[in-house]
């Protein structure tokens, strides 16, 4: 197959998910992911920020949550929310960012993925700021909305938007004190209607982060990776007592499917989650963008893995 | 020797290699397992987890690894012995691209309603692959009578390019997590989880196997070119068409069930020559043989060297069946 663009920075993350998480390159990866964000700033911060553009739906989320929202001027090609994101143009997304369109929208601060590194240096060339953002643990939620804060000068609000996220997740913490812990396997994708190429969240990033708040542990807490595929082997070996698979609700199973989704988990019969009919949806856009919504996403799985404690 | 003789210790020693293999494979894995749990029968199936390990998660991945290194090995020897070309793979011919095309559509747009229980990945697959055969033999009949090898092998060629942009023009609309999902998707993968891909792929397996075995004289013959075989009393043509589908559909089953493996269909097809010289009769048993040895092989230290993480068995057959093959290739005298 000829090596296309998109093609190849697909490998480029395939080839990293798949080193051995004690491979020098994924330490220094998880190393970066663990710190707060490596922020690049190419422009003095004092500099009043009117025009943005975010190439990343968890940012946009984050702007409008600290006000910053009225200065976008244009949003990736994935950003469904908040709804006012529907009227503004669209200038593609992290495998297809169109330059054209995001110099012509004169913006003076565009957010962009940490993998986006010739997006990064055309807009350095035209002298354009940059926020360079990579999805990492759910500390690192708070800390990038903080530092984004300073950077488009809206820090108190930012400030105020990121205590009121950690008094959340630590009201939720509270809650669940000393409950029992369902050993949870968190599944984000997999083949429809087969138990085949099953990807499920691994011991760092947000979703296994959420977990551990919302009360859960997950089983594959030791691998040192974001995302686990996972073969039927390991499920039965892993024997979760609960099994959370969770999707962006634009890639919900469709209602009429749900029961043949949730029958072909039967095979695995021994596996306690399927025995006590504890696979459970959650096709929950708060759930998969670690934007602010971050507690309400957390608290869905909460009350999936406590629902005695949330009636 | 007499081909008999040579034939009998062919199949015992090529057969005995596999035997073995697929003995060993479903005891070892990431997960330590009690034989004697396993095939406990007074335990409730639904409460043993060993054999559930055993039977639900390892028996049909050995069986799946067996069916699709058979199938990629002797459909390798097969093309090769058609187009008269050692570089030839099961995935010259675009059948392995139409293939992915039908798996990229599936996981792109979700489909989820598959054919008799099974899911949609590989029934769109095998759909995609039969819609490769069915073009590149009408391009390589259109112009001539028969079956011209040149426009086969530039039709194959021309239609994989094709349908690789077609695989990238669906990929570019699908989101991140399809993207990487059609990626894993080629890489191979041999997880299966149920019998059902491998008894869909049952009927065309074992038809494309019978037709192997009447193949090995004409592919003898073929060998000396069409003109000498022709001259021999052999149908040319009809000895082609037999060989292109039934080389065609042994890949769309293949891959069907694991994914455009890659590897096994050339290594494995030049490995047996050089043990058991160029006698179809001798080559293709033997490979396909070896073929269901080495993919098992492949898979089993695919799931095991990283664990509880697994590589892509694709990567594995690259990487084991490189180095092998040059030292095969040097070690010649």
């Amino acid at each position: 197959m000829a090596a296309h663009p998109k093609t190849l920075s697909v490998w480029a993350i395939a080839l990293l998910l798949l080193l051995p998480p004690n491979h020098p390159i994924t330490k220094s990866l998880n190393h970066q992911i663990t710190q707060s964000p490596n922020h690049q700033i190419t422009q003095s911060p004092n500099h009043q920020i009117r025009r943005i553009i975010s190439l990343v739906p968890a940012v946009t989320e984050m702007l409008y949550a600290i006000g910053a929202g009225p200065r976008i001027v244009a949003v990736s090609s994935y950003d469904t929310y908040p709804p006012e994101v529907k009227k503004l143009p669209n200038v593609g997304a992290l495998l297809d960012p169109n330059v054209e369109r995001i110099l012509s929208l004169k913006p003076d601060l565009v957010i962009v993925y940490g993998s986006q590194t010739d997006l990064m240096q055309q807009l350095a060339r035209a002298s354009i700021g940059v926020f360079d953002y990579r999805h990492a643990g759910l500390a690192d939620v708070t800390s990038t909305i903080r530092t984004l804060g300073e950077r488009t000068g809206d820090g108190a609000a930012a400030e105020a938007l990121s205590q009121r996220i950690e008094r959340g997740l630590d009201a939720i913490r509270q809650k669940l004190k000393g409950r029992p812990r369902p050993r949870t396997l968190l599944v984000f994708g997999r083949e429809r209607l087969a138990l085949r190429g099953i990807y499920a969240s691994g011991g760092i990033g947000f979703l296994n982060d959420m977990l551990e708040v919302a009360g859960g542990t997950n089983v594959f807490a030791e691998v040192r990776m974001q995302a686990v595929q996972a073969s039927t082997e390991q499920i039965l070996a892993k024997r979760p007592d609960v099994v959370l698979e969770t999707r962006a609700t634009n890639s919900a199973f469709p209602i009429g499917d749900r029961d043949a989704e949730l029958s072909v988990w039967k095979t695995l019969a021994s596996v306690p989650a399927v025995r006590n009919g504890r696979v459970l949806f959650l096709f929950d856009d708060r759930i998969v963008i670690p934007g602010p919504r971050v507690v309400e996403g957390t608290e869905v799985m909460a009350k999936a893995l406590h629902p005695d404690l949330f009636k | 020797m007499t081909l008999a003789r040579r034939f009998a210790r062919t199949l015992i020693g090529f057969g005995a290699l596999t035997i073995a293999t697929l003995l060993v494979a479903p005891l070892v894995g990431p997960t330590a397992i009690n034989l004697r749990r396993v095939f406990d029968f007074s335990v409730p199936f639904r409460d043993n987890t060993d054999a559930q390990i055993f039977f639900v998660a390892r028996l049909p991945r050995t069986l799946a690894g067996a069916c699709v290194g058979a199938l990629f090995a002797a459909a390798g020897v097969v093309f090769q012995g058609l187009l008269r070309n050692p570089l030839a793979t099961p995935f010259t011919l675009g059948v392995s691209t139409g293939a992915a095309l039908g798996a990229v559509l599936a996981i792109t747009f979700n489909w989820s309603v598959g054919f008799a229980g099974i899911s949609a990945v590989p029934v769109a697959a095998f759909a995609g692959s039969l819609v490769a055969v069915v073009i590149v033999y009408a391009l390589a009949q259109a112009r001539h009578r028969g079956l011209s090898t040149t426009v086969l092998l530039l039709a194959g060629v021309t239609m994989n390019a094709f349908f690789s942009a077609l695989v990238l023009f669906v990929q570019y609309f699908a989101s991140f997590a399809d993207t990487y999902r059609t990626l894993r998707w080629l890489m191979g993968d041999l997880d299966v989880s149920s019998y059902q891909p491998i008894l869909a792929a049952l009927p065309t397996t074992v038809a494309a196997f019978l037709i192997f075995a009447w193949l090995a004289r004409p592919l003898n013959l073929l060998s000396l070119g069409p003109d000498s075989a022709e001259s021999r009393g052999l149908d040319v043509t009809r000895a082609q068409r037999a060989a292109f589908f039934s080389a065609s559909l042994a890949t769309g089953a293949a891959v069907s069930i694991g994914g455009p493996i890659g590897f096994v269909g050339i290594i494995i097809p030049h490995l047996v020559r050089l043990i058991v010289g160029p006698d179809h009769r001798l080559v293709l048993p033997a490979a396909t043989l070896f073929g269901a040895a080495f993919l098992v092989g492949c898979d089993l230290v695919a799931r095991t060297i990283l664990a509880p993480v697994e590589l892509p068995v694709g990567i594995i057959t690259a990487l084991i069946g490189g180095p092998f093959f040059l030292w095969l290739l040097i070690r010649r005298p």
